[in-house]
């Protein structure tokens, strides 16, 4: 084969980029060979956003929901808490822009801070699952032994149960709380977090950089936090990214199925459960809004996450 | 362009029948940073049983030539944008997708370079053989098989009914070759095109490999194109010679007239890095035992946006204005050497000095 | 293999085990068992009943002797009596079970109908208009939470039809039956499907890189048989491994959908027992689905060995 050099050469840095754990370091070489102003941020940001244009929608789409949970009180006049019997189930309309539901609470004002409930579930959720994630997925790598053994067993077992089933068994257990539906949703999380940290450090420890690190004299925690945790850094933003959207998700089922988060908080979720079947017929507003509300959030997660994966994981490209 | 059938052949009896002739061949690739001249007019032909052997550094162009005559070139961003390709007078370039299919694999085959991953890893080797004959032939499966079982035993791969069963993994890179050379000759190809076939082996198996090859060609009757980079190769097997540069057939010869009288800078760069040819040749021998082994300086250029002028100027010691400015024509020296280089007459006795 | 398949076998029952002494925790940890919800619904507590009942049900007992009481059962092929309707365990689940794997075999199989061709589609016209269409509608796919969809489903019947499609009374016939099941398992095989377009693509994207598929258009192979036979045969083995665990996952996805649909299958089951603090019925279930998803990842590797001649199990 004689391919033109060019994409010989391209072929090249895609293939330092494949080869494992280091994949950050040509990841620069790579922007700046495509033109990238790899030295200032925001040369970088503008870059990316020109060449993943989906990822750049997915972005102002979280942003935007962002936005919307810290400012909520500012984007709706109406206290979503407040019930009016007497214009219970309102279609849309000035007033209430999507209707009321049949307690007459503001159905607008309820989806604006069901974004406060949806984001607070899905960005702690997914943090707290990263957090234990990446410290068992490190024990476990780096420590080898009886506690992989362990933590492989267990791991096993949480895997064995299908994300939801799991969630519900827990946030049965649990009880109704905020803090506890995050806590349920964090634990199916955990096993896929904690696999990729473990195969990375796994292949990481024979690394040169980390045997010169240790000749060093370093200590094995240093090593671990300070050489191992930032080269696994790629791979984790993906998996946390694509977390969010099914975060979001699994709150949504779970409050849909009357195991989530409860009363006061508004939730989308259960804003669906409590006009299901019957609003289908009679209130369909009830329906729409909270429904799309839930959809574009995991869009514009998918968005980010699809865009980030291409970007630091060049080995799931989608497209090229 | 010159006339390129007119050319005498040094192997074949002139009466010999041309079964493909490439004229004008241009394959450029169109890529963000620009078009890239893979395949720049090129222009060759080869006559029955004939063997030919393309060489040149990686880059040169000398494989996407091959994939142009398949018509594989991978498309985007590669195309096909001039020339014929013409087998036993038939353009190959003006037939549509399912005729060219029934071209490919049964009157023109091709060896890859790496039979590890050029084969499928989940079909058999009998299986693969015989799809390639069933592509052809109107037969049952079951003679298919048969097929590929005969010609594995005529590559001389041992238990040749069981081989056929095994998977590619489970077979050494020579057999592979082997394999892959019996899946390139079950629909007696009237050419081969033989992409570096050894390259990726041992050097001992290299050499049978090679062999095989010839020994086959000559007993089937079929042309072969012989794409290779290795000097030793070529003069071991072929009996006419292309170099190729940049896109660009920069020389063509017989063999012994390459080797005794290369007219081509690059051609003679090429000779000298040659460390057993250095020997035979008693010029580059001259220059071998002067300063070892020359090496060309240089690299062989990107072929996005060349500049004007000679290809390999650049490289070139004897470079002046004109090589920078305007690229040589192509002009036959002797009968049947042609070259491409301004200075190619000046050079002809003194390139050793 | 000898070796391979008592360590599978061993790891199986570890996991398991593992599922049965957490699934039991979890549940002896909710806040409340059946009798304080009965109580709970009726408005009083009255405390000699709630014990009777207790006692009745062998919730007194220490947790260990509860355990083991569960496990030894279930090593005599005894699951134990529903709290809720006092019926063998068994009986009540396996009444539930076939409309269950009825949905879930119909769901994968649109999975599949839908994904792989699709999939091999996009990958085939990699950037043109079908593929870009394809990845939108998968992405979008990926974000409808399925019982909205499900929702939608209903709310665009009762505007088009007048009347609600689902499961109010027994089917009659195998076809009214089948209509009423592939609107639920498309509904949730909308985004399994999604998956696999995208796994399907980018697997194929990869293969369709390969020496190998040169190498048999060099040979005259047609388009589709390089797409099907020469590609598809590679690009396989990661659809399969997602499809193993969409379809030991499938019960989470069921569990909403046969909510929404009202569809008496095991999913709807099991939200109800939860609810019900039916411990024997939650137990099992959640052990049953334990077992399926750990069988299909044995017979997924199975699988790998029969289409990948590379792959063996030894040691």
């Amino acid at each position: 084969m004689s391919p033109p050099p060019s994409e010989s050469a391209a072929s090249t840095i895609g293939g330092h980029s494949e080869s494992g754990p280091a994949a950050n370091v040509s990841f620069d070489a790579e922007l700046a060979r495509a033109g990238a102003n790899v030295n200032s941020r925001w040369g970088m940001a503008l870059f990316l956003a020109k060449r993943y244009p989906l990822g750049g929608v997915g972005l102002a789409i979280v942003t935007l929901f962002i936005l919307v949970a810290v400012f909520a009180p500012l984007i709706t006049g109406h206290d979503p808490l407040a019930t009016n019997p007497s214009i219970s189930l309102a279609k849309p309309a000035a007033a209430h822009l999507m209707g009321t539901d049949f307690m007459g609470r503001d159905l607008f004002s309820r989806v604006i801070y069901g974004a406060r409930t949806s984001l607070a579930v899905a960005f702690g959720a997914t943090l707290l699952g990263v957090v234990f994630g990446v410290l068992i997925g490190l024990a476990s790598g780096y420590l080898g032994g009886w506690v992989d053994l362990t933590t492989q067993r267990v791991i096993d077992m949480l895997q064995a149960l299908p994300t939801l089933i799991l969630a519900m068994a827990m946030a049965a257990a649990l009880g109704p709380s905020l803090t506890n539906t995050i806590i349920a949703i964090a634990i199916p999380k955990l096993p896929s977090i904690a696999r990729v940290i473990r195969a990375s450090t796994l292949s990481l420890r024979e690394m040169p950089f980390v045997e010169a690190a240790r000749a060093m004299g370093m200590s094995e925690m240093r090593i671990a936090l300070r050489h191992i945790l930032p080269n696994t850094l790629a791979p984790l933003i993906v998996l946390a990214t694509a977390g969010l959207g099914s975060a979001i998700l699994v709150e949504a089922s779970l409050s849909f199925l009357g195991l989530g988060v409860p009363e006061p908080h508004p939730s989308w979720g259960r804003m669906l459960s409590e006009s299901a079947a019957e609003y289908v017929r009679t209130a369909p507003w009830l329906v729409i809004f909270p429904g799309l509300a839930i959809t574009f959030a995991v869009f514009g997660t998918n968005l980010l996450g699809d865009a980030l994966r291409d970007i630091l994981d060049p080995r799931q490209r989608t497209s090229n | 362009m010159e006339k390129v059938a007119e050319k005498v052949s040094a192997d074949t009896p002139a009466t010999a029948k041309t079964v493909l002739e490439v004229e004008g061949l241009k394959t450029y690739f169109f890529v963000r940073q620009g078009v890239v001249k893979a395949v720049d007019d090129i222009s060759f032909s080869l006559k029955a049983g004939e063997k030919l052997a393309i060489v040149g550094e990686s880059g040169c162009g000398k494989s996407m030539t091959a994939l142009s005559i398949l018509r594989l070139v991978p498309d985007p961003p590669g195309r096909i944008v001039a020339g014929s390709i013409k087998l036993d007078g038939k353009d190959l370039l003006k037939l549509s997708d399912a005729e060219m299919r029934k071209i490919r694999g049964n009157q023109i085959s091709m060896i890859f370079q790496e039979p590890m991953t050029s084969l499928n890893p989940v079909w058999s080797i009998g299986n693969q053989i015989s799809e390639a004959v069933m592509l052809h032939q109107n037969v049952s499966r079951h003679e298919a098989f048969d097929k590929a079982v005969e010609m594995l035993k005529l590559v001389k791969i041992p238990e040749p009914s069981r081989r056929a069963r095994e998977y590619p993994h489970q077979l050494s890179g020579g057999m592979r070759q082997r394999a892959m050379t019996a899946m390139a000759l079950a629909c007696n190809p009237h050419v081969l095109l033989a992409d570096e076939p050894t390259t990726a082996l041992d050097v001992t198996i290299q050499a049978q490999i090679l062999d095989l090859i010839l020994e086959l060609q000559e007993r089937l009757g079929t042309a072969v194109v012989l794409i290779t980079h290795d000097l030793g190769v070529v003069a071991e097997t072929a009996k006419r010679v292309i170099v190729m540069y940049g896109g660009k057939i920069v020389e063509e010869a017989a063999v012994e007239d390459l080797f005794e009288n290369p007219l081509h800078p690059y051609t003679q760069g090429l000779l000298a890095a040659v460390p057993h040819l250095a020997a035979l040749s008693t010029q580059a021998g001259e220059a071998a035992s002067r300063n070892r082994l020359k090496e060309i300086p240089g690299i062989v250029p990107a072929l996005v946006n060349l500049p004007k002028g000679c290809v390999f100027a650049p490289r070139c010691p004897h470079a002046s204005d004109v090589c920078r400015n305007e690229y040589p024509p192509y002009e036959m020296k002797q009968p049947g050497h042609g070259v491409a280089c301004w200075h190619a007459g000046k050079l002809a006795g003194g390139a050793h000095a | 293999m000898g070796a391979y398949l008592v360590r599978r076998t061993v790891l199986f029952f570890v996991t398991v085990l593992g599922v049965s002494i957490l699934i039991f925790g979890l549940m002896r940890i909710v806040p409340g068992n059946i009798a304080d919800i009965l109580f709970e619904s009726s408005g009083f507590i009255d405390q000699v009943q709630k014990a009777k009942i207790e006692a009745e049900l062998g919730l007194d007992k220490p947790l260990l002797q509860q355990y083991l009481s569960w496990i030894g059962g279930l090593a005599k092929g005894d699951f134990g009596f529903s709290y809720m309707s006092e019926r063998p365990a068994t009986a009540e689940i396996l009444a539930r079970l076939p409309v269950t794997l009825k949905l879930g075999g119909l769901t994968l199989f649109f999975t599949v109908l839908f994904g792989i061709p699709l999939g091999v589609w996009s990958a085939v016209k990699q950037n043109g208009f079908v593929d870009n269409t394809l990845r939108v509608v998968t992405l979008s796919a990926l974000s409808l939470p399925s019982f909205w969809c499900g929702l939608l489903v209903l709310m665009f019947a009762v505007h088009v039809f007048g009347t609600i499609p689902i499961y109010s009374n027994e089917p009659r016939g195998v076809w009214q039956e089948l209509a009423l099941l592939s609107i639920p398992a498309l509904v949730v095989g909308f985004r399994s499907s999604a998956l696999i377009v995208r796994l399907t693509r980018s697997s194929m994207l990869e293969v369709m890189r390969q020496d190998y598929i040169r190498t048999a258009r060099a040979k005259g192979a047609s388009e589709s048989s390089i797409n099907y036979h020469h590609a598809l045969k590679n690009a396989i083995l990661p659809i399969i491994t997602l499809l193993g665990i969409e379809a030991s996952h499938l019960l989470g996805g069921l569990v909403v959908i046969e909510t929404v649909f009202n569809i008496p299958g095991l999913g709807r089951y099991l939200v109800e027992a939860i609810r019900w603090r039916d411990y024997p019925i939650v137990q099992n279930l959640v052990l049953f689905s334990a077992f399926a998803v750990v069988i299909t990842n044995f017979i997924v590797d199975m699988l790998y060995a029969v289409i990948d001649p590379r792959i063996k199990y030894s040691d």
